[in-house]
């Protein structure tokens, strides 16, 4: 009169084991769960009697107790009910035993005893190739993440009905699947940004070494337009990188395909310095997390609320978020591009434009938030300006294919100097020693900008990552005084 | 001979007067910026008081009659200061072209450098608080060259035209007073503390009010009456509509002192006022000869004579310097004009930036700065 089913409870990005142990006890009729459930499990009594009763079983009158190992991990979510259902047939000997020897099982219940996809398939079916189980048993919206997960039985169950097909081996498990290629075409083109040669320049620059990026300039300028362009010129994810980034998606609750593009993530101004990094109890992936091995576009920098922008500092610079709480560390991945935009002042026109009525204190208020908390981690800015009329209809430009051939080649230089998934903008400081070495002209004119255009210590070494990435760019082993000064040009300006 | 300005008792108390009543003088001028202050400073102190405090102008009276001479010279000693009054020798003998004359100058600085002030070696360089960068430009190599001809250059220190024309003027070695709106130990505004500690070392601070009053909406008008009187000529480098340095230019007009304008473009609206004073006809200022032209001959020209010329550049840098030198322009239409790659021009730009030919904002626009350029061989 007893069973354990084996599920998962979800912590930060990562799946960890839980036993769910049901017992079947003589008594007045009762079903209670204890092993710090939130209201969602709790509320799966009412799912899983509805769901059996539906599906043609029986549900037992007697005094049902359901544990969830370890008790004191707190869990969350619907994700329990089919463990739960299963482990209570099976201890009130109407499903095998053999079911939960070799599945783990990973569903929502609906009350007709349909299967709902849950948060987080591919990180649960890790956690069971790692747990040494043979398969997971997941609701088919969830099996063809969860394929991507090599040397695991997944089988895709829509229905209660479905477990004796499941003890029986009846049902055919989903064959691993390698990721399907992305399509190319349907992004937004390169090709529509027309009329800003220089701009244009700096996208490809960012995408070839996963610079962060800031535009500056009045609205209407083409700032959004064209950093909505800049995933068209990425590089396509590696197999381990679509694995790690679908991981994220499908925490965060996006079920479905495997997530084969780079994410682009543009959180509204609005957002909340703990939405942006990722916290709360259990731990969840904030905005920089939902970004990895992408794109974080934040839309109107200046109107960011600074704690937000505060808390990006250490993310952007150790490429992970560790969140501690008195339960536990966690921490979450977060290699991501910044790319963002801004007006030049509170009213947008610009203080230099004849158009702008902000006060001075509030034009360098709001440029001391641009410059301030994320001075040190843009490694380019750029003025936009809208481009005349008449060079927007008939100039003609590369469309984002020819361009991204280009950031490939750059990309495949810099991993084959540091290593798989790795790009120029996270070099160290003993990579940018080794990789980055100057002969006397180009150093002459780094020194030069050193000491005339205020280059701090960081901004010098920012620039010699950026000096790199253009060298890739042109396919060229050494760093040039060509290469130095672009770069130079790229810099943050400090404000007046 | 060592120069010692002196106040008379009567002008220091009448300077604490005004200081103590400057909190009515504001309701008073009913805050149209202070439009009426001009007449309620010409007033007599028992009429003034009469005017501002109404039944209690028998108690400020008798309080002000109190006060003792050597307790107000020891305020001022205290920070620093010293005062003149308009009876002592050194007091600037243009400020009495006014009608309501400040009774006494307080001043911090040198007080040698009274002597050598005359409204015939003084240009006042005034101008909008919301400069564009080219008007900070115009203004500061305005404040350079005068000052490195000869002429001294007054300003109300104020963010934008004004610290501009200080900054070019303490650049180019020479003398520049600042006129406060507010006791002349208060560095106001606070972001130019350095500026002020500068001007005090180098050149005069002046103000009308006694040390510690700090500014009111009336108290810029009062102060750009100084400004106007000091000087021969005014010259405003940007103004909006209704700016308060068409007041200045206005009261200089009135105290039969010349009004010059630097000419901005038209419909942009930092240069609308400018614009309309030169409609007005005003002086048409293009440059510092300009001004000398009025102040001293027709001709003489002090950029040639002695403005540094940069290294020589490569017909390609020649090319986009001729670009920037047609407006600030961002990066992008530097390219589309230049037909250069973007690569190559960003980095012709970062050359001629270090050459010093042109300089870049915050926002990555590009200006000339007023380095000037080699002959071409």
């Amino acid at each position: 009169m007893f069973a354990v089913a084996r599920t998962f409870a979800l912590i930060g990005v990562a799946a960890e084991p839980v036993h769910v142990e049901v017992d079947i006890g003589s008594g007045l009729p009762s079903f209670t769960i204890v092993g710090l459930p939130d209201v969602a499990i709790r509320e799966s009594r009412e799912r899983v009697r509805s769901a059996l009763v539906n599906s043609g079983f029986t549900y037992p009158q007697h005094r049902i107790t359901a544990n969830l190992a370890p008790a004191d991990l707190r869990k969350a979510g619907p994700g329990f009910d089919l463990a739960i259902a299963a482990a209570l047939l099976v201890a009130s000997g109407q499903l095998p035993q053999r079911v939960l020897d070799t599945y783990a099982l990973a569903g929502e219940l609906a009350l007709d005893g349909a299967i709902r996809p849950v948060p987080g398939a591919l990180a649960m079916a890790e956690g069971a190739r790692e747990w040494g189980i043979r398969g997971v048993a997941v609701a088919p919206g969830d099996a063809a993440q969860a394929a991507l997960v090599e040397g695991l039985e997944i089988v895709s169950i829509e229905h209660a009905t479905r477990l004796r097909d499941l003890a029986d081996g009846s049902i055919e498990p989903v064959p691993a699947a390698a990721p399907p290629d992305p399509p190319t075409d349907d992004l937004p083109n390169l090709e529509d940004l027309r009329g800003h040669p220089a701009l244009r320049r700096c996208l490809e620059i960012a995408a070839a070494g996963a610079h962060s990026i800031l535009l500056i300039g009045p609205p209407g300028g083409g700032k959004t337009l064209a950093l909505n362009r800049l995933p068209s010129l990425l590089p396509p994810l590696s197999r381990d990188e679509v694995i790690e980034v679908t991981r994220i998606a499908g925490v965060c609750g996006e079920n479905g395909a495997p997530r084969v593009r780079r994410p682009f993530r543009a959180p509204h101004h609005t957002v909340s310095g703990r939405a942006l990094v990722g916290g709360g109890s259990p731990p969840r992936p904030g905005e920089v997390t939902r970004a990895h091995r992408g794109v974080l576009f934040l839309d109107e920098l200046g109107e960011f609320r600074r704690d937000a922008l505060e808390a990006l500092r250490v993310p952007l610079e150790e490429g992970a978020v560790t969140i501690t709480r008195t339960t536990g560390t966690v921490s979450l991945p977060c290699r991501f591009m910044l790319v963002a935009a801004s007006n030049p002042c509170p009213c947008g026109n610009g203080p230099d434009s004849g158009e702008c009525n902000c006060h001075p204190g509030a034009v360098s208020r709001y440029m001391a938030k641009l410059s301030g908390a994320l001075a040190d981690r843009i490694d380019i800015t750029i003025g936009v300006d809208p481009p005349p009329p008449e060079q927007l209809s008939d100039e003609r430009v590369e469309g984002s294919a020819a361009v991204r051939e280009r950031v490939v080649h750059a990309r495949r230089a810099q991993e084959g100097r540091l290593g798989p998934g790795r790009a120029n903008a996270d070099m160290t400081p003993g990579e940018l020693r080794r990789h980055c070495a100057l002969e006397a002209a180009p150093r002459r004119t780094l020194e030069a900008g050193q000491r005339k255009l205020g280059l701090s210590a960081r901004g010098w070494d920012r620039c010699l990552r950026l000096a790199r990435t253009i060298a890739d760019l042109a396919g060229e082993e050494r760093i040039g005084v060509e290469h130095v000064s672009e770069a130079l040009e790229k810099r943050r300006r400090p404000e007046r | 001979m060592s120069a010692r300005p002196e106040a008379c008792p009567d002008c220091l108390r009448r300077a604490w007067l005004i200081g103590e009543l400057a909190g009515h003088i504001e309701k008073a001028a009913d805050n149209r910026a202070g439009s009426r202050a001009h007449e309620l400073l010409a007033l007599a102190d028992d009429r003034l008081a009469e005017a501002m405090a109404g039944p209690r102008a028998g108690v400020v009276l008798e309080r002000a009659a109190r006060r003792r001479p050597r307790r107000l010279r020891d305020e001022i000693a205290g920070v620093g200061a010293w005062a003149c009054c308009r009876h002592d020798g050194l007091y600037p003998g243009a400020l009495s072209a006014l009608g309501d004359p400040p009774a006494v100058l307080f001043g911090r600085g040198d007080p040698e450098l009274l002597t050598g002030l005359a409204a015939e070696r003084m240009v006042t360089i005034v101008g909008s608080r919301r400069a564009s960068a080219y008007g900070r430009e115009i203004a500061t190599k305005l404040g350079l060259e005068l000052a490195s001809a000869g002429l001294d250059v007054a300003s109300g220190m104020a963010i934008g035209i004004d610290s501009c024309a200080h900054r070019g003027a303490l650049d180019g070695r020479g003398l520049t007073v600042a006129v406060l709106g507010c006791g002349v130990d208060v560095p106001y505004p606070p972001r130019h503390t350095r500026l002020y500690e500068e001007i005090v070392g180098r050149g005069l601070v002046i103000a009308e009010l006694p040390p510690g009053t700090t500014v009111r909406r009336w108290t810029f008008p009062a102060r750009n009456r100084i400004m106007a009187a000091l000087s021969r000529m005014t010259v405003v480098v940007e103004a909006r509509e209704r700016s308060g340095s068409l007041i200045t230019a206005e009261m200089a007009h009135d105290l039969d002192r010349e009004v010059g304008a630097v000419p901005g473009r038209v419909g942009s609206s930092p240069a609308a006022g400018t614009n309309a004073l030169l409609r007005d006809g005003a002086s048409v200022i293009r440059g510092a000869e300009d001004v000398l032209d009025s102040m001293i001959g027709v001709g003489f020209d002090p950029a040639r004579a002695r403005a540094p010329r940069g290294p020589a550049l490569e017909p390609e840098l020649t090319g986009v310097l001729a670009l920037v030198e047609e407006g600030s322009m961002s990066a992008d239409a530097l390219a589309r004009a230049s037909g250069l790659g973007p690569g190559a021009l960003a980095a012709a730009l970062v050359q001629l930036e270090l050459a010093g030919y042109v300089r870049s904002d915050a926002a990555g626009r590009y200006e000339r700065t007023s380095l000037a350029a080699p002959e071409p061989a």
